[in-house]
């Protein structure tokens, strides 16, 4: 993820023209509070054939910016500004007719919950043809057939499945048979919403194989949006972390995890448990602001360390610092690196919120 | 040592499914320890915490606590037992009336159990149990469920058990809908109730990484069954068992020089029909060979701090079930 200018040289892309390009989108919920800004002025890009993870906690505005890209947003969610365009294409312009023929064709989202997003009383195979005939009216019979067959294999399920019903599959078949559909019209992006969390984790590692498998076959590029840092270090190329409704991070994944230049994802980095070695558990002290009731500044300052005056005056904006790293903080461009940590132990002992 | 509570052979079925199947377990009193009982849905996990709830009867076997079999108590050891065995539930969500102040669900045990002798006592022992789990009286007390976050509630719960002075806390998920950054907090207060407190606790989880972080020790259940058991450190630092090196090697870890398994997962689920007489895991596992489809393995001893039911051990000694204990490392 990167400002259209700059290629990321450390995920390796060849410098091709942006397959999506999101710039200062606003989604609000409107509330008898006020408005919710769930996203707040978002810009990022996506190249083709990138891997892109979105991750932030429940309430950061990552399923709302998925639903945005797809124009699914309903009421009371409103897209207030912004641009989302798809392969040069304003999807936010697009008429009814234009969006039905770029959704799924074009853009693909894989929703969150696959056990919920089939349809309990039709057949697997009847819910595939359905997605293609809509949009492929010539095709025979035995070519849907066919098509329904391989798009199965795809994902690693034995063509057989396609008589069943959905209750007759397990969680991650189901997951598969979504992610089936979500390809069946080799669409140039797919939007993976936590694409695994109801599912075990030997469950999740072959869904998300196939879900690669899938991309590197169609040649796709992936937002794939979740909570779990693990899961989108091993997944992504690029990452953006999301933290109450903005992108307050973006760059490659390595430098995200191994140098995070804002105190968000350090402090979320940090919360994570290793498996090989025991360490104190440190949790993010406080909680996210409320979105109708956002704190003046930048929105992390009540619960950031290194917090100064700045920050609870002056909103933040991603600025780059390093080859296709971007950061919202005002700690920055002052200096490369994220300093240690200010010495005020007290605030890692968890305080009531 | 003495057992604070054991299960000995335990066993739930329904109808034809066995949910679980002959759980031996045995937590000390003496040294009150953090134990996992991990699987994967549908390993059985949820009914051990029920049984050891006390929720539902074993179909086999025997439940004891402090020598007693939860099943055969009278009203008032029941009543002590329900007092000193606390569930705290997987979502924060569900476990409250929406209706109700959280007062509500701290006063109520305060009242059933009479533990305190006015409303200022019953105010302070609660005002004790919000700090012990890092809430603040001022900004819990008098509000609704829905103004509070998941996390906030799920250390409510946590504050609600610890008020009873409970010998033993049945986790079941306690942090599994609770976002990344309050989930290592909830844990930690766990841990520090277990060290401080000395109240044994049961973490019943999915996640192997934070049942190795806060646990001294666990059980890994495969559809019912202990596949392997010891000391955190020797069943996820080096684990034994095909299922567990599955299980471990599935985990997505945010560290780039450790690559996800790079073997690709072709047998994720298990298998709809169970062998009848064979190793349960039999159907997915790579080692498997002719005895493991003919036999139930006995829990083998590749080392002194962990079991494992499998026949690529059957060179180790046997467990002597009733001596289970010994497999567990001691704080």
């Amino acid at each position: 993820m990167t400002v259209s200018a700059q290629p990321i040289p450390a995920a390796g892309f060849a410098v091709a023209a942006p397959i999506l390009v999101v710039q200062a989108l606003s989604v609000h919920y409107d509330t008898t509070s006020g408005p919710a800004k769930a996203v707040n002025d978002v810009s990022f890009s996506l190249r083709p054939g990138e891997r892109l993870g979105l991750i932030g906690e429940s309430g950061s505005g990552k399923t709302t910016v998925a639903t945005a890209l797809m124009r699914l947003t309903r009421a009371p969610g409103r897209i207030v500004a912004g641009s989302i365009k798809l392969d040069g294409r304003e999807i936010l312009k697009m008429t009814p007719r234009e969006l039905r023929e770029t959704r799924l064709r074009e853009i693909a989202l894989i929703p969150q919950g696959a056990m919920s997003s089939l349809n309990p009383v039709m057949r697997l195979e009847d819910q595939i043809v359905d997605a293609i005939s809509a949009r492929m009216h010539r095709m025979s019979r035995t070519d849907l057939k066919q098509r329904v067959a391989e798009l199965l294999r795809n994902v690693g399920l034995d063509p057989a499945v396609a008589r069943r019903y959905p209750h007759e599959l397990s969680g991650g078949m189901k997951q598969r048979a979504v992610m089936a559909i979500a390809t069946s019209l080799s669409p140039k992006l797919i939007v993976a919403d936590e694409p695994t969390s109801a599912l075990d984790v030997v469950v999740q590692r072959q869904v998300m194989q196939t879900l690669g498998k899938l991309q590197g076959g169609l040649g796709a590029a992936v937002i794939l949006i979740g909570h779990d840092l693990g899961l989108i270090a091993q997944f992504a190329d690029t990452v953006g972390v999301m933290y109450a409704g903005k992108i307050v991070e973006s760059g490659p994944v390595r430098q995200m995890i191994e140098a995070p230049r804002h105190p968000y994802t350090k402090l979320l980095v940090e919360s994570l448990p290793r498996i090989d070695t025991k360490q104190a558990l440190i949790g993010i002290p406080g909680l996210p602001p409320r979105l109708v009731d956002m704190p003046p500044g930048c929105s992390f300052a009540p619960r950031c360390p290194y917090a100064f005056d700045r920050c609870k005056r002056e909103t933040t904006a991603l600025q780059a610092i390093a080859p296709g790293q971007r950061v919202a903080c005002h700690l920055y461009p002052g200096r490369t690196a994220l300093p240690p940590r200010p010495p005020s132990d007290t605030m890692f002992k968890d305080v009531a919120p | 040592m003495s057992p604070l509570i054991e299960l000995q052979s335990t066993a739930k079925t329904y109808g034809s499914l066995t949910a679980l199947d002959d759980i031996t377990l045995s937590l000390s009193e003496d040294a009150p320890s953090m134990t996992a009982i991990a699987g994967e849905s549908g390993s059985g996990k949820t009914t051990l915490a029920r049984i050891m709830l006390g929720f539902i009867p074993p179909s086999r076997g025997r439940v004891l606590y402090r020598g007693k079999d939860v099943v055969k108590m009278t009203a008032a050891e029941r009543r002590q037992f329900r007092r000193e065995v606390q569930p705290v539930f997987q979502d924060p969500f569900d476990v409250f009336n929406p209706f109700y102040r959280i007062d509500h669900v701290l006063t109520t045990p305060v009242r059933r159990y009479g533990l305190a002798r006015s409303d200022t006592q019953a105010r302070k022992l609660i005002g004790e149990a919000l700090s012990r789990v890092g809430l603040r009286p001022q900004d819990t007390l008098g509000r609704f469920p829905h103004e509070l976050s998941g996390g906030q509630r799920q250390r409510i719960m946590v504050a609600r058990a610890v008020l009873l002075k409970p010998r033993l806390i049945v986790a079941d998920e306690p942090v599994s809908m609770v976002d990344a950054s309050l989930r290592a907090t909830i844990l930690d207060e766990l841990r520090t109730l277990n060290r401080e407190l000395d109240i044994s606790i049961a973490y019943i989880t999915h996640d192997l990484t934070t049942a190795f972080q806060i646990c001294d020790n666990i059980m890994i259940l495969y559809r019912g069954a202990v596949a392997e058991a010891g000391s955190v450190e020797r069943v996820i630092g080096d684990p034994k068992h095909p299922y567990s090196r599955l299980l471990v090697s599935s985990i997505p870890v945010p560290d780039l020089s450790k690559p996800w398994g790079g073997e690709e997962v072709h047998n994720a689920e298990p298998p709809g029909s169970m062998p009848g007489s064979g190793c349960l895991f039999a159907p997915r596992c790579p080692h498997a060979t002719e005895i493991c489809w003919k036999e139930r393995p006995s829990k083998f001893l590749p080392d002194r701090h962990r079991l494992a039911a499998c026949f690529l051990y059957r060179d180790t000694p046997v467990l002597n079930e009733p001596n289970i204990a010994t497999v567990f490392r001691q704080r």
